[in-house]
């Protein structure tokens, strides 16, 4: 276990109740919270002095298909103005895939939001504009799901007849 | 006087493919990397010019020759069937690198497997990306069907 840094602990004395677990590895920081809390811990690390995580750098997914919480929704944030960077893990149940929307916080979230609905089909509540970024509107499913078939396909047009063996 | 009629019309054939595999006109659908290769066989050091085909014409109604470099997933599928609908005939489709040919390693939820799914293809190149010399060879392949080929006027 390494030792917590000054920035995990000052984040869990801040929200004891949402934060879930904490990790730290050679400065690479990660906390773990609830999603009731994510737009309240979010918002406070933008504007705190002590944080001022000014930049959302990505918005990812994970799915860990098979365990429970089945989804994790992943943030990279980085303060320009203090030269911090803080991962922060918020577990999304399979039957409950919603969160909240942080484009109130970070304009920029509202394309990486899209992007992670598109692949895993995970809802951003209070989105503005929440539809498909990378797939075409006829594309079924979220194709980074563990479950998604490995080659379905979803062609817009009549394909070709072709000759597969000679 | 039949018998002569049948020499003109093949000495016709002859000279029509000979003008026009010298004067192809190319269309570049350039969706990926292999788009280098592509502008390495258009400049100076490969030289496409010198085999008659080193004028893009980036309108589809312009061109004799599309050549499809990179990978076509199917979201841009129907757009490619348009481009090939929209040139006139006499027309032909080069199928530039392995994820043109058949989808290479996409072999996924995205990527068509082979643009011949969308539209027919005269020459395949291989390789990802293949070399200029083996664009070239794919280039001369293709005179060579067409010189060969029965010449239609339209």
């Amino acid at each position: 276990m390494a030792v917590e840094s000054a920035l995990i602990k000052f984040v869990k004395e801040k929200f004891p109740n949402f934060v879930i677990s904490t990790h730290s590895f050679r400065n690479d920081d990660t906390i773990v919270i609830r999603k009731e809390g994510l737009k309240q811990v979010m918002t406070f690390l933008k504007t705190d002095k002590n944080t001022l995580f000014n930049m959302l750098v990505d918005i990812t997914a994970v799915d860990n298909l098979g365990s429970e919480p089945r989804f994790e929704v992943i943030y990279h944030i980085l303060s320009l103005t203090l030269k911090l960077r803080l991962r922060i893990k918020v577990p999304v149940e399979e039957m409950e895939a919603e969160v909240d929307s942080i484009t109130s916080i970070w304009p920029g979230a509202n394309w990486f939001e899209r992007e992670v609905f598109d692949m895993f089909g995970i809802i951003f509540k209070n989105h503005p504009d929440l539809k498909r970024i990378l797939m075409y509107d006829e594309f079924e499913g979220h194709p980074l799901r563990k479950d998604f078939p490995l080659k379905k396909q979803f062609p817009r047009i009549q394909m070709r007849e072709v000759k597969t063996k000679y | 006087m039949s018998g002569e009629a049948g020499f003109l019309t093949t000495k016709l054939d002859e000279m029509l493919g000979w003008a026009r595999k010298y004067s192809i006109f190319s269309y570049p659908f350039v969706t990926a990397c292999c788009g280098m290769e592509y502008m390495s066989v258009s400049c100076a050091h490969y030289d496409i010019d010198r085999f008659g085909a080193g004028w893009p014409r980036f309108s589809p109604r312009q061109s004799d020759l599309l050549l499809v470099v990179g990978t076509v997933n199917h979201k841009i599928a129907p757009v490619l069937r348009k481009v090939w609908e929209q040139m006139a005939e006499p027309k032909w489709v080069i199928s530039f690198g392995v994820c043109a040919t058949s989808g290479g390693f996409y072999d996924n939820y995205a990527t068509v497997q082979g643009i011949d799914r969308i539209i027919p293809v005269d020459v395949y190149i291989g390789g990802c990306p293949p070399r200029p010399e083996m664009v070239l060879e794919g280039l001369m392949l293709l005179q060579k069907k067409i010189a060969s080929q029965k010449q239609e006027l339209f």
